[in-house]
């Protein structure tokens, strides 16, 4: 589902986030992503969303090469993609129903089917109490909850999460472990990016580590 | 598929009225702005066709006098009468028969004597046309058609009113174009500049748009509807500053008509005009929306 060959990052300052990355996901997998801060963690899921491109190497997703997709395809493949950004990325402006609605709007979604996705999300996050709620009235948990809700309302086949559980204390972040359980449960493929070692104690699922750059064995 | 396009469509519309509605003064401000800008030239328009109106009423229709020939007979008369008849540019005629004309000449005054010390009546058969307005060029040509005409001898048209008056109007034309130009240009500034604005404002929402898996239409959608309902409303302000400056004038007239004892009123924009100058408005504010995004947007690349 998702190989990278090769794969480097020169950032245009010169920097090398990424050395030379050989990785191969498989569809319905779960895989964490550890590594101190700065090892290039959330590089390395910017270029599956073609966030950032790499410097060299082959990306691929369900086979399709997307280091030469048109700027005109990108926006496709990122539907297929459930992002939670690091740092939230929320719409300060818009409530918690709109954050949420975004997905669907810039999908064309049916109108008839979109406040049930909407109210199915949230639920799922435990959220739909305060779907009038505006971001900047959530806690720290609600909102990387918020940001869960809209990564999943449109059904991507990839979920990927960078820090999900950062700042969260213990009990909180064991919740939002079991929502990524039960959707990959599902068939989704999900990648989880952390430098919180308590979360992959006991972990059954593949765990890559990142240093400097490099995936260490 | 289609549904979902129209709900698109349809929410994006909704969200832009409310969104200026949301800051009444400031759109009020800028619909205004183009308001008083496109009343002008389109004033001048409608000036000018009023003026046109005028001259084309009857009474104010150019007149052509056909002078026939010494030696025409009543069946040759009567046949330039039936191509008269046929031609559109002529919207009428009126027969004077040389015995007619004696006549006249005699009843004014200080003639009476000189016409019936005559012999014979000098004088000869003649018709007087009322010509449709269609400028002062086409005029001068059913002139020269007429005179080649073997009845006639003589065509008299005085064209001096009739190119002043079209000097006047190729004037005010040249004017409106003028007006329409650079206060076109004017429009697709200000909102280039307006929607510039919004777009740094929407910077966030347009990164993590685009993060999401939104496409450059759907981006652009909601600044170009911004442009054109702007542009709708710039339109339909100039149409009602128009209408009322109008009935003002209009008012005025009444008096002026009274003491004059004529019939004089301003004509209102038509409803073709107006609808014409909508959707050039609206096309206005979108041209500008659309240059302003097409030179924005593709700074805000999300990272
Ligand atoms: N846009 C950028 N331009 C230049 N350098 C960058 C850019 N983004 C990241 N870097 C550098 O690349 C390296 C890897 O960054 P990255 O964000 O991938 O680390 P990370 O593993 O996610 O760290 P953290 O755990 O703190 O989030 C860092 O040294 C960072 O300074
Ligand atoms: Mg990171």
């Amino acid at each position: 589902m998702i190989t990278f060959k090769n794969v480097s990052k020169r950032y245009p300052d010169g920097y090398m986030a990424l050395n030379n990355i050989d990785l191969e996901v498989a569809a319905g997998e779960m895989v964490f992503l550890t590594g101190h801060s700065g090892a290039g963690k959330s590089t390395l899921l910017k270029l599956i969303a073609a966030i950032e491109r790499p410097t060299s190497g082959m990306i691929a997703i369900n086979e399709q090469n997307i280091a030469q997709l048109k700027l005109s395809a990108l926006p496709y493949l990122r539907r297929k993609i459930g992002f939670i950004f690091q740092d939230h990325k929320l719409l300060f402006d818009r409530n918690v129903y709109e954050n949420v609605l975004l997905p669907l709007q810039i999908s064309h979604f049916d109108n008839k089917m979109i406040a049930s996705r909407v109210r199915a999300a949230l639920d799922k996050v435990g959220l739909l109490k305060k779907e009038k709620a505006m971001p900047i009235a959530l806690s720290g948990g609600e909102r990387q909850r918020l940001c869960i809700a809209r990564a999943v309302v449109h059904r991507p086949s990839i979920l990927i999460a960078d820090e999900p559980t950062g700042n969260l204390d213990v009990e909180y972040a064991r919740d939002i472990m079991a929502m990524f359980t039960s959707f990959n449960q599902v068939g989704v493929t999900v990648l989880i990016a952390t430098h919180d070692a308590s979360l992959l104690e006991d972990t059954q699922h593949r765990i890559l580590s990142l240093k400097q750059g490099k995936l260490a064995a | 598929m289609i549904s979902a396009w129209l709900t698109q469509h349809g929410f994006v519309f909704l969200h832009t009225l409310k969104r200026l509605i949301a800051s009444p003064v400031t759109s009020l401000l800028s619909i205004s702005v183009m308001g008083i800008a496109l009343s002008l030239p389109t004033g001048v328009y409608v000036l000018m066709q009023n003026i046109q109106n005028l001259s084309g009423q009857a009474g104010h229709a150019p007149q052509m006098s056909l002078f026939l020939r010494k030696d025409t007979q009543s069946a040759d008369v009567q046949q330039v009468e039936q191509r008269l008849d046929r031609d559109v540019r002529i919207l009428g005629h009126q027969f004077v028969s040389k015995e007619t004309a004696l006549q006249q000449l005699q009843q004014r005054s200080g003639f009476s004597n000189v016409a019936s010390s005559l012999e014979r009546n000098p004088l000869p058969d003649a018709f007087i046309l009322h010509l449709q307005n269609e400028g002062a060029e086409s005029m001068r040509q059913l002139q020269t058609e007429l005179q080649s005409w073997p009845e006639i001898e003589y065509v008299q048209f005085d064209s001096v009113w009739i190119e002043r008056l079209d000097a006047f109007l190729k004037l005010g034309r040249f004017a409106v174009l003028l007006l329409a130009t650079i206060l076109s240009i004017a429009i697709i500034a200000i909102m280039f500049n307006t929607i510039r604005l919004q777009i740094l404002t929407k910077r966030d929402e347009i990164e993590i748009s685009k993060l999401i898996g939104a496409t450059d239409s759907f981006i652009r959608r909601p600044f170009l509807y911004f442009g054109a309902i702007q542009g709708l409303a710039g339109g339909a302000a100039a149409w009602v500053i128009i209408a009322y400056a109008l009935s003002a004038v209009n008012l005025e007239l009444v008096e002026l008509s009274n003491l004059y004892d004529i019939q004089l009123q301003m004509q209102l924009l038509t409803l073709e005009d107006g609808v014409s100058l909508l959707i050039f408005s609206t096309s206005l504010g979108w041209l500008g929306a659309r240059l302003s995004v097409a030179n924005h947007l593709w700074q805000i690349e999300p990272q």
